[in-house]
């Protein structure tokens, strides 16, 4: 191998572990915050590339009619809720929030999709369709487990991704996508080309990484937050309510994850299922980090994206079980070196 | 209508199969302290627990002449707040982010307002105000528990062992912050082993057994009740 084979897998590795690294840190955050192991966190990665696709190709995203299909019948779940206490501000609001806001993303869609709008209306219109679902999933399969085990949080996250899987096949079928790129071109930097959709990953990674620097020690709410994932107890006695950081940790969740689908929709062909592997692969990164350290997840994961170009070149066929196997020792030295301690 | 803050009605509480508590009944006036005390495994914790709304429970407890709110956020936003046992501070989060989000459900002007007043209280809290709440030591725990509880601006503050853990010095300390805090108007329900520290301050008291109200009275008859001179009060001399 010479260098510059060596500097386009390292740049492989990169852009596929900034990737990585997106899924990673917003897998720790659901976790931290709510307990839930979230692997249908790659399905919104795979929502996201495709509607991105089906925007560039001027048609309209069937995305925005699940969205609506979500909001109905959490809006229906909401009115079982009230069937007690019924109050009409609980009703203005449930109808605002789970019918007005998907019709409106709905109408959006529809008047955008045939309009050929520039890629940033696009990436945009994909995060308003897809980040919502985060609070549809959060409030239909997690919110009436919110105090269950770990363990039957995580079940229940295996059926919603088998779910959330089926329902992309009935929605955009079994054709695998490709978006088209954010902006194309190439940079020379020194003498090795470097995309412009490579930057925009890095870039986008870099931002919400700062953004939810900020969120979390800057914003009451990013406080509250943390303060949840520290100690669910002190949480609820200063009133934070364990739906709000939930619905906030899984909208966040979302956001990222669609933001994810529209940085790899334009270098990956993505199908229906893509996304399982996809977060598999930030599952590692948010292993490495123990489901709890940011900054160690980031790393990880570019770590991950790196081994995983490097093995692709040299022995492709054991890709997947060399990235997969990096678990292992990982876990056997966290065995080693933690210390259990009681939850608090 | 009655003029009670806190009226407690025959309150149960069972963990499984097993019930802990067999219909408690109390009642505190608005502005007072009233003191509960009793053995370990009496009950005491999982009485302030269920008026806290953190485990469930029968009977009726009201709140303000009211039936109390449900859950525990809506408690809090009512104006209860409860310093548990194990304090349940934020222990990697900073003495500072620790009193703000006491005062979580306040507007941004009253949570500055309190800010400022509750590091008058505590001046030990505003030099640690960048370190993180784990590395504090007992005391400054305990007065950061008190800090964040009254973050909330609450009025009916619930406070379960203060002085547990604590040395004798520093107990004196936060059993006269509490008596103080009474003179701001806010009411305090508080559980203590240390019966006779705590029914100096009080104005009322309840012992409690196995689940069940023994005795109840003005906190000064029970101070000087024989029969749990030898059992709660420990002989007066041996004091000190």
């Amino acid at each position: 191998m010479d260098l510059t084979i060596a500097t386009f897998l390292v740049q492989d590795g990169l852009t596929n572990g900034a990737i990585y690294a997106l899924l990673g840190l917003a897998l720790v955050l659901v976790f931290s915050v709510t307990r839930v192991i979230f692997i249908p966190q790659g399905e919104f990665v795979a929502y996201g590339a495709m509607t991105l696709s089906f925007l560039d190709a001027g048609r309209f995203p069937p995305t925005a009619s699940l969205l609506l299909c979500f909001g109905c019948l959490v809006f229906l779940l909401n009115l079982w809720d009230m069937r007690r206490e019924f109050s009409v501000s609980g009703l203005a609001r449930n109808a605002l929030l789970n019918l007005a806001l998907p019709a409106a993303i709905y109408l959006l869609a529809v008047t955008l999709a045939s309009t050929q709008p520039g890629a940033m209306v696009k990436a945009l219109l994909t995060i308003l369709i897809i980040a919502p679902m985060g609070l549809y999933v959060y409030r239909i399969a997690y919110k009436p487990l919110a105090d269950a085990s770990v363990l039957v949080l995580l079940i229940v996250s295996v059926g919603v991704h088998l779910a959330l899987m089926g329902l992309g096949l009935v929605f955009f079928g079994a054709e695998g996508l490709r978006a088209k790129a954010l902006s194309s071109g190439m940079f020379m930097v020194g003498s090795f080309p470097v995309s412009a959709q490579s930057l925009w990953i890095y870039g986008a990674t870099i931002a919400i990484i700062v953004g939810l620097y900020f969120f979390f020690e800057k914003t009451l709410l990013g406080k509250a937050l943390r303060a949840t994932a520290v100690n669910r107890v002190g949480a609820r006695l200063v009133g934070v309510r364990t739906q709000l950081t939930g619905v906030t940790a899984f909208v966040l969740a979302a956001t990222i994850g669609a933001v994810s689908g529209i940085l790899i929709g334009p270098i990956a062909t993505v199908y229906y299922d893509t996304g399982f592997l996809i977060g598999l692969k930030g599952f590692v990164a948010a292993i490495i980090g123990g489901l709890a350290s940011f900054p160690v997840t980031a790393f990880a994961a570019i770590g991950v994206g790196i081994v995983e170009a490097f093995t692709s070149f040299y022995a492709s066929s054991y890709k997947e079980v060399i990235v997969f196997g990096l678990i292992i020792p990982v876990l056997v030295w966290l065995s080693i070196s933690t210390t259990v301690h009681e939850d608090e | 209508m009655t003029d009670m803050l806190l009226e407690v009605d025959g309150l149960h509480v069972s963990y499984g199969k097993a019930e802990v508590l067999h219909g408690i009944s109390l009642a505190m006036k608005p502005g007072s302290i009233l003191t509960v005390i009793g053995a370990n495994g009496a009950g005491k914790t999982t009485l302030l627990n269920a008026i806290m709304g953190l485990i469930p429970s029968t009977g009726q407890i009201r709140y303000n002449g009211q039936p109390i709110p449900r859950t525990v956020e809506a408690r809090v936003a009512a104006g209860l707040c409860l310093v548990p046992e194990k304090r349940e501070l934020f222990g990697t989060m900073t003495v500072e982010d620790n009193i703000e989000l006491g005062g979580f459900l306040r507007s941004k002007h009253e949570r500055e307002q309190m800010q400022e007043e509750v590091y008058q209280r505590f001046p030990r809290l505003a030099e640690r105000r960048k370190q993180l709440a784990g590395t504090l030591s007992g005391g400054e725990r305990q007065m950061l528990a008190l800090a964040r509880a009254l973050m909330s601006r609450p009025r009916l503050l619930l406070l379960d062992e203060p002085s547990l853990g604590l040395a004798p010095k520093i107990v004196a300390d936060i059993l006269q912050i509490v008596a103080e805090l009474r003179t701001t108007g806010v009411s305090i329900l508080l559980v203590e082993q240390n019966a006779r520290a705590a029914l100096e301050i009080a104005d009322e008291g309840y012992l409690v057994e196995l689940g069940e109200v023994r005795k109840s009275g003005p906190a000064a008859e029970l101070a000087n009740d024989p029969s749990l001179m030898e059992g709660y009060l420990g002989r007066q001399d041996s004091e000190d």
